[in-house]
């Protein structure tokens, strides 16, 4: 090495490294922070456009987290954001109601379950089109082996079990909305089924 | 030592994976699939050639005593970069592999060739060991991602050929990596000894 590894040296050195360094994530920083917003604001609304209906307008609900969608003055459903804790960490979903209670269609914005076992909730059309048009006072909400009439991901019971849970706390959430409209036309879905399915949620095997 | 020599060198004599046996975490963490591995290889092949040349450029006046600190702030400065490109430009291939590009700071090979290649090398021939060996890691991490994915999944490179029915999904999990690895690994020595 040329130069020696004196103490003046080595601070000077170390120092001007750093400095650059953070000079150059700085910029990349401000170059990329607005791409990365649209990237994830893009990522949202085609989440809310799978999981309702035709919409024109989005309005964010920050009190229930939900987002209002309406088409004129009639409101086509309700896109609600539902975290629960899956197989292998946090397990996000968009939920899709419609006015009438009913599921319109599910989307997975982010997961962190095992590849090819769990993570197929994101991929299996199976399993995936069986949320489309789901109606909870007809179907029960649990996966088959709790009784229920979800159709687990072969070898994802926890996973698949997730994923309800977050449907059904997505569906409370949206009787609250509907609870607080107070409109007569809204149905509010039996409670019982989804009392035996927040404990199937949490169970582990 | 021609550039060419060094590039091929990189992806076979020095093949990080099948040979010197680097940077095994993210090797068998991120290949379920074969354009997951390919996404990986890439990434880091981006990180080890920058770092390569800005190494190489910065030894000569870097003291002895803190070279390893200098280079470590060099690597995660391109390894943020990427992440902070990768999250912009390609959220779907972030999303995937977003848990596993802060790990390429610790990544060994990056370092590593910065310690025995790029910091006695000029930026050129840094620039064409760094592009061997990240050519050498992308091709080993495709390859095992693609016999994973076939015998895991069923499937190669997302095209499903077995008709939506589950493969062997013991492949697609930790136990499966490490029988690929050590079978490829057999493999890609017998080949180099013949030659």
């Amino acid at each position: 090495m040329a130069v020696k590894s004196n103490l003046v040296n080595m601070a000077v050195v170390l120092g001007a490294t750093c400095l650059l360094c953070s000079a150059v994530l700085g910029g990349a920083y401000a170059l990329t922070k607005a791409p990365i917003e649209a990237a994830a604001a893009e990522k949202t609304n085609r989440a809310i456009g799978e999981v309702l209906p035709h919409f024109t307008a989005a309005e964010f609900v920050a009190d229930g987290n939900y987002y209002k969608a309406t088409d004129g003055d009639e409101v086509v459903g309700y896109a609600i954001l539902s975290n629960v804790v899956g197989f292998g960490g946090n397990l996000s979903l968009m939920v899709g109601v419609t006015p009438d209670g009913v599921v319109y269609n599910t989307s997975v914005l982010s997961h962190s379950e095992t590849p090819g076992l769990g993570a197929k909730c994101n991929t299996d059309s199976k399993f995936m089109d069986q949320w489309r048009g789901f109606n909870p006072s007809v179907k029960k909400l649990a996966v088959t082996k709790d009784g229920g009439d979800v159709d687990a991901i072969t070898a994802s019971t926890i996973t698949s079990r997730a994923y309800t849970l977050a449907v059904a706390n997505a569906l409370d959430t949206f009787n609250g909305i509907a609870g607080q409209a107070g409109n007569d036309a809204l149905t509010v879905m039996p409670g019982e089924d989804r009392a035996s399915n927040n404990e199937g949620g949490q169970d582990n095997e | 030592m021609s550039k060419f020599k060094l590039i091929t060198d990189g992806l076979v004599k020095n093949n990080p994976t099948f040979v010197l046996l680097l940077g095994m975490c993210p090797t068998l963490a991120t290949t379920t699939s074969a354009i997951n591995g390919l996404s990986m290889g890439l990434a880091t092949l981006f990180v080890l050639v920058l770092s390569n040349m800005a190494i190489s450029a910065l030894a000569p006046a870097v003291p002895d005593k803190v070279h390893i600190p200098v280079y470590i702030v060099v690597i995660a400065t391109f390894v943020t970069l990427l992440q902070l490109l990768m999250q912009a430009y390609t959220p779907a291939m972030y999303e995937t592999l977003g848990l596993f590009i802060p790990l390429i700071v610790v990544n060994c090979i990056v370092l590593g060739r910065a310690e025995a290649f790029a910091n006695k090398h000029g930026v050129l021939e840094s620039a064409c060991d760094g592009l061997g060996v990240g050519l050498g890691f992308t091709c080993s991490l495709t390859v095992l991602g693609l016999v994973r994915e076939i015998l895991g999944s069923g499937s190669a490179f997302g095209w499903n050929f077995i008709g939506g029915h589950d493969g062997m999904l013991a492949f697609v999990m930790a136990p499966g990596a490490f029988l690929c690895l050590g079978y490829l690994m057999v493999l890609f020595n017998k080949f180099l000894k013949k030659n």
